[in-house]
């Protein structure tokens, strides 16, 4: 009776342990997740955000950047960005808000087949510039854009 | 859970062109439920992969900042038609989902 005891405690045990793991999104399909820089998302200011996600340098401001989105958005839950750049051997492209709750919406790792041009949607909290930050050839560039929301998109 | 995701592929003439939209929350953890006052938990992907042939082209790290319904859309070199394009992506409560599609 002892020991089946202890069996099930045993089994318990590794069960938590289990679910714990995959609370901490440690247990995650491996073909899809690499590593989620949780830190960098978490970061409610712009420059822990960099820190975490490009390192302590700060980006230069480059005209070889155009950051497109509209000058007026009507709905802050729904901004279309564009961000061109015609800067060489381009890694990745990471867009800011600084106002937002975390300023990070979104990093993009390019492969060298990518056009170096990417379109998504993100969330503004309210008026601000958005800021993209390209590193090149081992380098930061930024550039911004700024847009006036008139409703807020992250709720609260 | 909504899992859909809708992805276009095609050749533009100089390289190849891609849409895709997932159909997905995006609950960034801040709202406030209004009935009850207790904030919704987020729910957001946090990663989307992009695939041609099996190989890396794009890997797309999102947080609570990025709209619902993402939508992504890009070009990139090197691809023909026929060739099979694929996105895969995962969320922050460990759901994945993707699509694959024929570049047209």
């Amino acid at each position: 009776m002892d020991t089946s005891r202890r069996i099930i405690l045993k089994a318990t045990m590794a069960a938590s342990t289990l679910a714990v793991a995959a609370g901490a999104n440690l247990l995650t399909p491996s073909s899809v997740l690499a590593a989620w820089p949780e830190k960098a998302f978490k970061a409610t200011k712009i420059d822990e955000a960099m820190n975490a996600i490009t390192g302590a340098g700060r980006p230069t401001p480059s005209g070889d950047i155009t950051v497109d989105a509209p000058d007026i958005a009507e709905n802050g839950a729904v901004v279309s960005v564009k961000v061109i750049t015609t800067l060489p051997k381009v890694e990745s492209i990471s867009i800011y808000v600084p106002v937002n709750a975390f300023p990070l919406s979104g990093s993009y790792i390019l492969s060298n087949q990518m056009e170096t041009t990417i379109t998504g949607r993100i969330k503004m909290a309210k008026t601000a510039d958005i800021l993209a930050v390209v590193k090149s050839n081992g380098k930061l560039y930024s550039a911004k854009k700024a847009v006036k929301v008139t409703l807020g998109g992250c709720g609260g | 859970m909504a899992r859909k995701m809708k992805i276009r592929a095609w050749d533009n003439g100089k390289n190849t062109s891609i849409k895709a939209i997932i159909f997905h929350p995006m609950e960034t953890g801040l709202r406030k439920d209004k009935a009850t006052g207790k904030k919704i938990p987020g729910h957001y992907i946090t990663e989307v992969k992009c695939e041609h042939n099996g190989k890396n082209i794009l890997t797309c790290l999102w947080g609570p900042g990025i709209s619902k319904n993402p939508f992504l859309s890009f070009n990139f070199n090197g691809a023909k038609k026929g060739d099979s394009v694929n996105i895969t992506w995962v969320d922050n409560k460990g759901t994945t989902g993707g699509s694959s599609a024929k570049i047209s």
